[in-house]
Formats: C-alpha cells, structure tokens, sequence
C-alpha cells in the first residue's frame, strides 16, 4: 500500500488549487467549481483516514456520502442565488457584487 | 400753653399741604378749604399769642419770651437743643405774618377764578386764557379757572409754613430752615406756569440769586456754631458771649468774629431781600401769579431778611460798638441807602404795574436795611410792618387791576398786555373799591403825612437817620422818599384815573367780593398801624397817643443793646418828609395827568433823554450778570466740564480701555481659544475619521477578499496554536 501522506498530500494539492479557484477566479460559476474542487479534496481526505485507519467500520463512508450529498445541495443552491444576482446585476462577474462596501 | 400753640402755628400750614397733595388734589374746592382753614387756624392762634403776650407785657416779655426747647440731637455730651420762642418782636412780626398771609389766601380764590368755567384750551403750565360762554346765544368770552388751581394751595400752604417756622424759632437753624423753605416755594410758585420760558428763567434766577446769599449765610451760622457752640438766640444775645465776640477778632477784613457773622448773615439778607448787588431776581419774580408777588416779595419772605437783620442786631451793634475792629454797620447803611436810591429810579421807568411794585419794594427793604445799618432797629421793624401791610395791599390791588384789564381783554378780543400801565386810564369809575384802596397803598407807600402808617414809619427813618447825624444816609432817603412819591403817583394816574386808553380799559369791572374783602382789610391796616407808632415829640398827636411800637419792640434787646440817648427832636427832617411826598405826588400827577393815548412816549423820556434808556434797562444789571457770571457759569460746565473733562478725558480713558480689552480678547480667541481648545478637539475627530478613512477600505464589498481575509486570518491563528499552545 501507498503511504497515507501521499493522500493527504494530493487532497491538500487539490485543496490549494481549490482555495485558488475561489479566491481568484471572476466568474461565479468557476468559483463554485473551485468550492467542488475543495469538497472533493475533503472527501479524499476523509476516505483516505477511513481506508487507512478504520476500513472495517462504516463512519468513514457514512461521513463521505454526507459531504457528497451537501456539496450537490451547496451547489444547487449557490447556482439559484447566482442566477438571482445575475438577474439583478446583468454581469457573472463577481467583482460588480460590491454593494455591501462603505 | 402760649408754647404750645406756637409749635402748632407751623404745623398747621404743612398739614393743609400734605393733605392737598395727598388726598385733595382733584377736588379745587376741598383743597381751597383745606389751605385757607389752616392759615385760619394759624391766624387764631398768632392772634392768641400775641394777646397774651400784649398781657404779660414787653419787659417781662422780653427778660422772659414764651419760649420751649427739646433736646434735638445728641451731639458730644449734650444735645444740640432747639424750640420756639416769642419776644416782643416775634410778637409783630407774627402779627402781620398772620394777618397777611390770610388776607392773601382769601384773595387767590378770587384771583384764580374759583367758580368759573374751564377754559377752552387752557393746559396746565400756562396761565388760564379764557372760557366761551354762551348767554342768549350771545357767545362771549369770560375768565376761567386755573388748571392747577389746587397745586397753587399746596405750594403757598407750604410757602406759609416755612414763614411760621421762621418766626417762631429760637434758633438759627429752624430759622434757615424756614429760610430756605420759602426759597424753594419761591422757586416753585415763580415759575407756576411753568411752560413760559420766562417763568422758568425767573424762577431759576430767584433761586440761584438767593443762593448765592444763602451760602454766605450759612458760613455765617457755622463760624457762629463754631464760635457760641450753639445757636439759639438765648445762647448768642447775652452780654458775654456778645462781648466774646466783639472782641474775638476773625481772620478775614480786620473786623470781630460778632462783625464777621454779622456782615455773613447780612449777605443772606441781601440775598433774600434784594438788596443791591444780588436784587436782579425780585423785578422777574413778577412772572409769578399775583398773590404770589404779594405774598413773597411783600408780605413775608422778603420781611424775614429784614427780620433776620433786626434779630441780630445786638451782634451788629456789638461790632459796631468796639472801635478798634471794623464794623459791620456802615457797609449795611450804605447798601440799604444806595439801594433805596437805586431802585427808586428804576422804579421811575418801569410801564409794567407790577414792576414798579418790585422795584418799589426793593427800594423800601433798603430803607429798613439802611435803619437797621444806623442803628434805628426800632425804626426799622416799624417801617417792615407798615410795609407788609401796604404793599401786600398795593400787589393784591394790582392784581385787581389786572384782572379787571384781563376781562376786558377777553370781552374785547384786544391783544394787549393787561399789566402795562400805558393801557389803563380811567380804571377809577370801574373799579372803585380797587381804586380807593389802592390809592391808601399808594398814599401809605409815598408817606402822606398823618393818615397812612407809611408816614409814620418813613419819618421815623428819616428823624433818626437826621438825629444821629448820618447826613448822606439821610439825603440819599429823601430823594428816594421823592421818587417814591414820584412813581406812586404815576402809578396811580395812569391806571386809574383820566379816560381809558384801549377798549379793554373801558371794559373792565370790579373784581369779586373774595378779592376786594382783603384789599379793604388791608387798608384798614394800612391807614391804622401808624397810629400804634406816633413818636412823643410830635406836635399835637404825639401827646395823645402814646408811642406803643417803639416801647414795645424798643424792649426787645433792652440791656443787650449799646443805648442811645433821647435824640433831640428837630422840625427838618419832619420838613423834609412833608414836602417830597407831597411834593413828589404833586410832581407825579401833573407829569402824567396828560397821557391821553396809549401808545404815546413816556414824558419823562424827553425831559431825562437817554438817562431813560438807562432806567427803563435797568441799569444793564441783569445784562452785566449774564456776561461776568452766567456766561463763564454756562463755558464752565459745558466746555470745562463737559467737553473736556468728561467727553475727552474720562470718555476717552474708558475708550481706550474697552479698547485695549476688545483687542486682548481678540487675542485670546483667535490665537489660543480658536487653535489651541478646539484645535485638539477638532484634530481627535479629525484622526479619528482619517483612521476610518484609512481602514474603510478593507471594506470592499467583495467576498473573494473577505474570505482571502479569513483565510489569512485562520492561518495566522492556526500557526500561533500549533507553535505556542501544542508543541509544549
């Protein structure tokens, strides 16, 4: 078997390059991916820790499938309120939302 | 009780005035009442008094007057004492006092219309113009009430109270008191009307003239205070202490202390009686109402100067007595003889009724002044009595006239002056009550012989100025004797008797009963006094009827007073007083029987040319008092005083410090309060706002920072946790 910190390696990998997609990205929809990309690194993480340390129990899966089934309900929801601020701003560019300023 | 009535006799007059001025000021008739019952109440009581005192007789009453003192005010270890007191020469003086001041009070309801109309447009301040009365349907104007009628009796209510209270005192203080209470009443009553500018001024001058007299006085009581340490007339006129001041001698004029306060009390004399140089007051007092003429510048105020100068008469005969210091009589004799002369040949020039009167008595004060400087004190009371009496009796006759020409005016329409004499003529068939006792006045004032109490006095005078060998006092007395006579009997033929000049002459009628009720009773006074005064040497009468006034008064000052012997008599001056009153009344009428028309120059200005002119302005008196006196007076307070002293001076000075002040304030709050106190303050907010400008910008609105910002954050605290808190 692979060692663990190689897993818990690729998922901080694909952790930063998901806070990157975020932090940096200006349409909406390619930071909602960067949120998925971060979901999915948490979820190799929690599988890797179940795999690893306790695969005869079901915690670890039960834990995984919960996280899967917010992250669809997070996007579908940050999908909706996306189409409402587009609807009102006419722009995807998350740069215009700047009304909550000084 | 004689002692007490005599505190009542003043205090009777002052309740009427503050009564009137009180309470009864709106009602005319209550406040007549008031005044005249007090005078009456007074004139009972003088009349009380001087019985009793007639009773107990003139030496007892002279050794022992009725006489009541109080500890007044405590001063060192004892008191300053004052009372009342009458000898034989209080006595009658309050006599005529009494007498005359009623007779004038009964007279001014007359003369202030009492009962009739008011005016049309009469205003108070100005004297009454006249009502339109319609009778028939005939308008006609007809004189009506003064509009001030009640404030005239509380002013003479007030003017008699000070005369009382300078009659009765024993002391020179009361007796100044008194004094200068009449003063201010005179002030107040000259100018009655008060919205006449000349009223005003008259009354400003009266004032200011007697003051002027008035301070001497007062230095005069001082030095007297200082000297005795008291100042009732017991204390002063008694040998020693008049023998300590003749002999103590004053700083001043190498005269004694007695000769000193003498000259002093005398100048207040001069002031109050309007002896030359301070007279310039009395002619202008005429501004007032009649009854004020008579009552002031007759009856009683200018008497009391004359009083006060008889009163003190041992003072002066003490100075006088001791040769080695300079006395005080012959300054005296001079200015009451010079005046006498002085004021007669004004009198002379004079058109306005009134103005003749002035200057008569003037003329008359100085002859009793003149007596009093010889030492015929005796002569001199005799003659204030006999004055009082027939010159209050020639104003209010006067005044008579005046209002018989005042109705004529009326009736007429004429606008002419109703006191100028030119404008009689005639007045005897109309006013024959007015005319007959005027003529006594005038008969009493020119000294014919017998009849008149004038006579009686004026030769008194005369004898004894003649007897004690003062030769100039004497001729300057008998020429104005003649002048006298003269002007009397020019008085008398232009307002009375020829034709009437103007048709308000023709016009005029007889006064009302109130008014000619005290002319007559006056008159009676004015024939009968004398008699009470026939001297023993004269032929026929003088051995009928006893010399009462001179014993009676005479003792007054017995053993105070250096004694003359028995005068000889002598038939001159009695020659010489015949023949210029006869002979000046002669004179008079034959100028003046003559004038027919009133606009016609004066006779006598053709024979005295421009003498004339001198006379009629007075001797440019009053002209010179403006240029030396009045006028300085004026550049002094409002140059000196006024311009420079507080405009520039002191002005100037609060000037410069609010200005010094403004500029120190402008400092403080421009250079310290301004930058420095709210400079601070303003800079805290100010920071305060420039951080929140600086950090406002965190604030972006865009949530890819706030969460940069988490995340930067989280990390920092993270790292702290993991390096701080785990590893140990």
């Amino acid at each position: 078997m692979v060692p663990l910190s190689w897993y818990l390696i690729v998922a901080a990998l694909l952790f930063g390059i998901g806070v990157y997609g975020v932090l940096a990205r200006k349409n909406a929809v390619a930071i909602l991916i960067g949120l998925e990309l971060m979901f999915n690194a948490v979820l190799v993480n929690v599988l890797a820790f179940w795999r690893y340390l306790q695969p005869t129990g079901t915690a670890g899966l039960v834990f995984a499938v919960v996280i899967f089934a917010v992250a669809a309900a997070e996007v579908a929801v940050g999908l909706a309120l996306f189409i409402a601020v587009y609807r009102r701003f006419g722009s995807s560019d998350v740069d215009d939302i700047n009304l909550l300023k000084w | 009780m004689e002692t007490k009535i005599l505190w009542l006799l003043p205090l009777s007059p002052l309740v009427a005035f503050a009564l009137i001025v009180l309470f009864a000021h709106r009602n005319r008739a209550l406040s007549h009442t008031l005044a005249i019952l007090s005078v009456v109440l007074s004139w009972a009581g003088s009349m009380f008094v001087f019985w009793r005192a007639l009773q107990v007789g003139a030496e007892h009453l002279a050794e022992e007057p009725f006489h009541s003192v109080i500890n007044w005010l405590p001063i060192g270890n004892g008191f300053f004492r004052l009372g009342v007191q009458l000898d034989p020469l209080a006595a009658i003086v309050l006599f005529f006092v009494a007498w005359t001041i009623v007779m004038i009070f009964i007279y001014s309801v007359g003369y202030h219309n009492f009962g009739q109309p008011e005016g049309d447009h009469d205003e108070k301040g100005l004297p009454p113009h006249g009502a339109t009365v319609e009778h028939n349907g005939h308008k006609h104007k007809v004189p009506s009430i003064e509009p001030m009628y009640s404030r005239f009796f509380a002013f003479v209510s007030l003017f008699a109270f000070g005369m009382y209270l300078l009659v009765v005192s024993d002391n020179l203080l009361t007796l100044f008191a008194g004094w200068e209470i009449m003063g201010l009443c005179s002030f107040l009553l000259i100018g009655f009307w008060f919205k006449k500018p000349s009223a005003r001024d008259a009354a400003i001058k009266a004032f200011m003239t007697t003051r002027v007299g008035d301070v001497f006085m007062l230095l005069g009581i001082a030095y007297l205070y200082t000297q005795v340490g008291s100042l009732r007339y017991a204390d002063i006129f008694n040998p020693e202490t008049l023998h300590h001041l003749a002999t103590h001698p004053a700083p001043v004029l190498g005269m004694s202390a007695a000769g000193l306060i003498g000259l002093l009390l005398f100048i207040g004399t001069v002031g109050k009686s309007a002896q030359w140089p301070l007279h310039v007051w009395l002619p202008d007092a005429m501004e007032g109402p009649t009854p004020v003429s008579a009552m002031i510048h007759a009856a009683t105020m200018v008497s009391a100067g004359v009083y006060l100068t008889i009163r003190i008469f041992p003072l002066l005969a003490a100075a006088g007595h001791e040769t080695a210091f300079t006395s005080p009589m012959p300054i005296i004799a001079f200015i009451g003889a010079f005046t006498a002369l002085f004021a007669a040949t004004i009198a002379v020039a004079q058109n306005d009724i009134k103005r003749v009167l002035a200057y008569s008595t003037i003329s008359q004060l100085g002859y009793m002044v003149a007596a009093v400087g010889i030492g015929a004190y005796v002569a001199a009371a005799f003659h204030l009595v006999t004055h009082a009496f027939f010159k209050a009796l020639l104003f209010l006759g006067s005044g008579s006239v005046i209002h018989g020409m005042e109705h004529g005016v009326l009736h007429t329409g004429q606008h002419i002056d109703p006191q100028n004499m030119y404008n009689m003529g005639g007045l005897r068939r109309k006013m024959p009550i007015t005319f007959w006792t005027f003529l006594i006045g005038g008969f009493a004032l020119s000294g014919f012989p017998v009849v008149t109490a004038g006579f009686w006095s004026k030769d008194e005078i005369l004898s004894e100025a003649f007897g004690l060998g003062h030769m100039g006092v004497f001729w300057t007395l008998a020429i104005a004797a003649f002048l006298t006579a003269f002007y009397t009997m020019r008085q008398i033929t232009l307002t009375f008797l020829g034709r009437p000049r103007t048709e308000a002459a023709a016009h005029a009628h007889e006064t009302p009963l109130t008014m000619t009720g005290p002319l007559m009773v006056l008159a009676v006074f004015a024939v009968a006094f004398g008699w009470l005064g026939v001297p023993e040497h004269f032929p026929i009468l003088g051995h009928m009827l006893p010399a009462w006034f001179q014993e009676w008064v005479g003792a007054t000052f017995h053993g105070i007073v250096p004694e003359h012997g028995e005068l000889t008599f002598s038939y001159f001056p009695l020659t010489v007083s015949l023949v210029v009153a006869l002979g000046g009344l002669l004179v008079g009428w034959l100028v003046y029987r003559g004038v027919q028309r009133a606009d016609q120059p004066d006779p006598l200005e053709r024979v005295l040319g421009p003498i004339y002119g001198l006379l009629e302005n007075k001797y440019y008196f009053d002209e010179l008092y403006t240029y030396l006196l009045v006028k300085p007076a004026y550049w002094f307070g409002a140059v000196f005083t006024f311009r420079w002293m507080d405009r520039t001076l002191i002005d100037n000075n609060l000037h410069a410090i609010a200005y010094l002040s403004w500029r120190l304030g402008n400092f403080l709050r421009n250079r310290i309060d301004l930058p420095i106190v709210n400079g601070l303050g303003d800079a805290i907010a100010e920071g305060t706002k420039g951080a929140g400008r600086l950090l406002r910008v965190v604030q972006s609105g865009r949530v890819q920072h706030y969460m940069l910002m988490a995340l930067v954050n989280a990390a920092a605290l993270l790292a702290l946790v993991y390096y701080f808190v785990a590893r140990s």
